[in-house]
């Protein structure tokens, strides 16, 4: 396969779960949002954009839905849903003779519904929601869904060969950095300043799973009894949650072990062991372990890790010099 | 057509369809359908009103989802563009389509034997046929190609020539295509969305299929591999997504199963070409290019392009990778030249020629010129080595300062201008709003040609959109029909 058209399935991939997790968290603290004081708009937002990895030129400014509106809409930033559905798209279009015609289907009409809503919806008589919709929740519904039929689609019309591996380590890559990212921002808010004037902590908690798509997930393994240590275990431990870190280091190793059979590189040792080690300290920790450590640290190192393994895949597969390869 | 209703819209449809001395594809004189547009005829004015607007909303919003689009170049704003299609197909019979295909063979291969012949011992020049300076002024005259051997002596294996019909219904050449020609990808999915709109209709007739242009194109690109590749790995090589067919080649690499690459993914080393894969470097043997030879190479050709690939010119002198079509091919489109195509085809393969050319006056000849200096506001003027209805004076709808800058451009370069009659070639029926009004179309079919010639049933119609327009071309608002070739 093309070392440029890995590159953009890649991305693709990376940006639409970016689009999808941006989307959700969006969502569910707008829904939190209704249920509590206007007091403590300020520490849920700023987590909000904590989480999201603080993105450039996003400030709170005290109105939850101008917020809303420049992660949403604004093409200007680069972190809004619009932008990445649109480098999402632009990636697909670059590589539009390697997806299926479903996926590309699929993805441009949501690039269309978003962008151009009027062309999209002349004819539909109901359900018609654009990017000028004053209420945002069924607007990122529609992206939610979306995103799932894409990856759904993806799944069932495209080969399980090399390019579909890429998706997956782009779609597991990001979700992995996303969900350790969350965990950071609610550790830093709620772990260690746990006494809120509120007292509604259990909305919060429900909160951090449901931006996980976590809370039945959890509430069937737990109970609804919510305690920080269950969900840190659950988040970042759980062997059969797809938002939890495990599985989706889990499967970022799967599929680059399949990509390593497919492209028979022989050189992806150093990447293995990345990868492995990661995966390693995932599967053979214990949760008290990890609480008796500076978590905030712990957090961080696995973020480093992903960039380490991102950096070290591009190196392998993406830009290695000409030399080398004509050498090997 | 009985009912009261169907009448009615029948003559609401067709009430400003005015006949002129064109030839029209539909009806051979006032209320006198020629025979086989009648079915098509009554299948359209029996569908209630409103119909025909709405299945063509359903097209468009499908040629949009897919992503069925061209670029148009410097505009900002909603720069993909869906292609301007009719609803209506045009209809060519088995008998019209037999001399069309037989015409469109013996050109390309008169014009392969030239090529060679130009680019090796010249017997045409020499014996006066063509004169020389036609052939040396020409900008795409690739000196590089002299004395080079090409697969098969093949130098134009996809060609797209423009036909149009006279007044009195004959198809004559009023441009060959011998570069990149482009559009096939919309002659195939009219296809696929005209058979998903009329199904019934479709079936009525009985029209030759032409989805097979996939199979025979990446067939043609193998037997032109070079010697000793048995397995070749062919790729289509793009200027990338910016570019206003890319559409295109991302469907005709999708659809032959092969990769889309662009100049940076291709390395040249020691004279052979490699892709970067994933898996290091893979050689490849058979480049589909679709970028134009001055900017495939920057060290043979302009130096500035940034989408061509450092040392393919010698990867191909050395016989190492094949490319399709070969470098210098624009001199035998060139328009001036354009007008020796008859004899050039007495002259290899001593025929008539099948297809006539619409007369031409080269402005290199006094006479000509000022025959055409006089006459300029009947006629009309194409600057040699352009495309795409650029650099074009139609001078029946032309201003007098347009005349005025077209007769100075002429006295500066008479080689780079020619001349021809205003042609008012055929036109076809299109749903304009809510009637049916004729365009002038023309026909672009597309020949293959590796070790056999492949001209593919139909083609792409293109349609000038806007009224008693003469210019179908899609960056100048033109539409395209689907082309419906019928099998008796």
């Amino acid at each position: 396969m093309l070392s440029r058209v890995a590159d953009s399935l890649y991305w693709m991939s990376r940006y639409l779960e970016r689009a999808e997790h941006t989307t959700r968290l969006l969502d569910v603290n707008l829904n939190l949002m209704l249920d509590e004081s206007p007091t403590s708009a300020d520490r849920r937002w700023q987590r909000v954009l904590q989480a999201l990895g603080n993105p450039k030129d996003v400030e709170w400014t005290g109105d939850p839905y101008a917020l809303t509106r420049a992660l949403t809409f604004d093409t200007e930033n680069k972190a809004s849903i619009l932008s990445l559905i649109i480098a999402a798209r632009e990636n697909s279009r670059h590589v539009r003779e390697q997806i299926s015609t479903e996926q590309w289907h699929r993805l441009n009409s949501l690039y269309l519904q978003v962008t151009r809503p009027e062309i999209q919806y002349k004819r539909m008589e109901n359900g018609a929601v654009g990017a000028q919709s004053a209420e945002p929740t069924e607007f990122l519904q529609q992206v939610m869904e979306a995103v799932h039929q894409f990856q759904g689609v993806s799944d069932s019309t495209m080969s399980h060969g090399e390019g579909w591996q890429f998706i997956q380590v782009g779609r597991y890559i990001e979700r992995a950095s996303a969900t350790a990212m969350l965990l950071e921002a609610y550790h830093e808010d709620l772990w260690l300043q746990p006494e809120r004037p509120e007292g509604n902590e259990y909305l919060e908690w429900m909160g951090l799973l449901r931006s996980a798509t976590a809370f039945e997930a959890y509430c069937k393994v737990y109970t609804a009894d919510l305690t920080p240590e269950k969900i840190m275990e659950f988040l970042l431990l759980d062997e059969e949650f797809p938002h939890s870190l495990r599985f989706s280091i889990d499967s970022l190793q799967q599929a680059l072990g399949a990509i390593q059979r497919e492209s028979g590189k022989s050189r992806a040792d150093q990447l293995r062991r990345l990868a492995g080690k990661l995966q390693g300290s995932l599967s053979y920790s214990d949760v008290d372990e990890i609480m008796a450590q500076d978590v905030v640290a712990y957090l961080r190192g696995i973020q480093t890790q992903c960039g380490a393994i991102h950096s070290t895949i591009y190196q392998l597969y993406v830009d290695y010099s000409i030399q080398a390869a004509l050498a090997g | 057509m009985t009912t009261p209703q169907t009448k009615q819209f029948e003559q609401a449809a067709l009430k400003n369809y005015l006949l002129d001395h064109a030839y029209d594809e539909m009806f051979s004189g006032p209320d006198q359908l020629h025979e086989h547009y009648q079915p098509l005829f009554e299948h359209f004015t029996s569908l209630p009103p409103g119909e025909l607007q709405q299945r063509k909303h359903a097209a468009d919003l499908s040629f949009l989802n897919q992503g069925i689009t061209f670029t148009v170049y410097g505009r900002e704003e909603g720069k993909e563009q869906i292609f301007p299609y009719d609803l209506l197909p045009r209809i060519i019979t088995s008998a019209e389509w037999a001399t069309v295909e037989r015409g469109l063979t013996q050109r390309i291969m008169a014009l392969n034997m030239f090529l060679r012949d130009i680019y090796n011992e010249g017997r045409i020049l020499k014996d006066g046929i063509v004169p020389r300076e036609v052939v040396y002024s020409c900008k795409q005259f690739r000196r590089q190609m002299v004395g080079l051997q090409v697969p098969r002596n093949v130098y134009v294996a996809v060609c797209g020539t423009d036909l149009i019909r006279l007044e009195n219904g004959e198809f004559v050449v009023l441009e060959d295509n011998l570069r990149v020609p482009s559009g096939v990808s919309y002659m195939l999915t009219n296809r696929r969305v005209m058979k998903r709109i009329f199904p019934q209709l479709f079936r009525t007739y009985n029209v030759k299929p032409i989805e097979q242009y996939t199979q025979l194109l990446l067939g043609t690109l193998r037997s032109l591999a070079p010697e000793g590749r048995p397995e070749p790995n062919i790729v289509v090589l793009t200027p990338g997504v910016f570019n206003s067919a890319y559409y295109e080649h991302a469907y005709l690499a999708r659809q032959m199963g092969i990769e889309l690459v662009e100049g940076r993914d291709l390395v040249v080393h020691d004279n052979v070409v490699y892709m970067r894969t994933t898996s290091g470097l893979r050689r490849v043997d058979v480049i589909y290019r679709r970028v134009d030879d001055d900017f495939i190479d920057p060290l043979a050709f302009r130096p500035d392009s940034i989408l061509g690939v450092a040392g393919l010119f010698n990867a191909y002198r050395a016989g190492n990778v094949t490319l399709a079509n070969a470098f210098g091919t624009g001199v035998a489109d060139d328009k001036a030249l354009y007008a020796y195509v008859p004899d050039i085809i007495k002259y290899y393969l001593t025929e008539e020629p099948i297809l006539k050319n619409v007369d031409t006056f080269l402005l290199t000849r006094k006479k000509e010129r000022d025959h055409v200096l006089a006459n300029l506001d009947k006629l009309v003027v194409k600057a040699v080595g352009e495309s795409g209805g650029y650099g074009m004076l139609i001078g029946p709808q032309s201003t007098a300062a347009q005349r005025k800058e077209f007769a100075e451009k002429i006295m500066a370069d008479p080689r780079n201008y020619i001349a021809q009659p205003t042609i008012s070639f055929s036109r076809a029926p299109c749903l304009i709003g809510d009637e049916f009004e004729p365009r002038h179309v023309d026909l672009r079919p597309y020949v293959l040609y590796g070790d056999k010639v492949n001209v593919v049933p139909g083609g792409l119609t293109r349609v000038a959109l806007k009224r008693g327009s003469l210019v179908v071309n899609s960056s100048q608002g033109g539409g395209s029909k689907d082309t419906w070739v019928l099998s008796q």
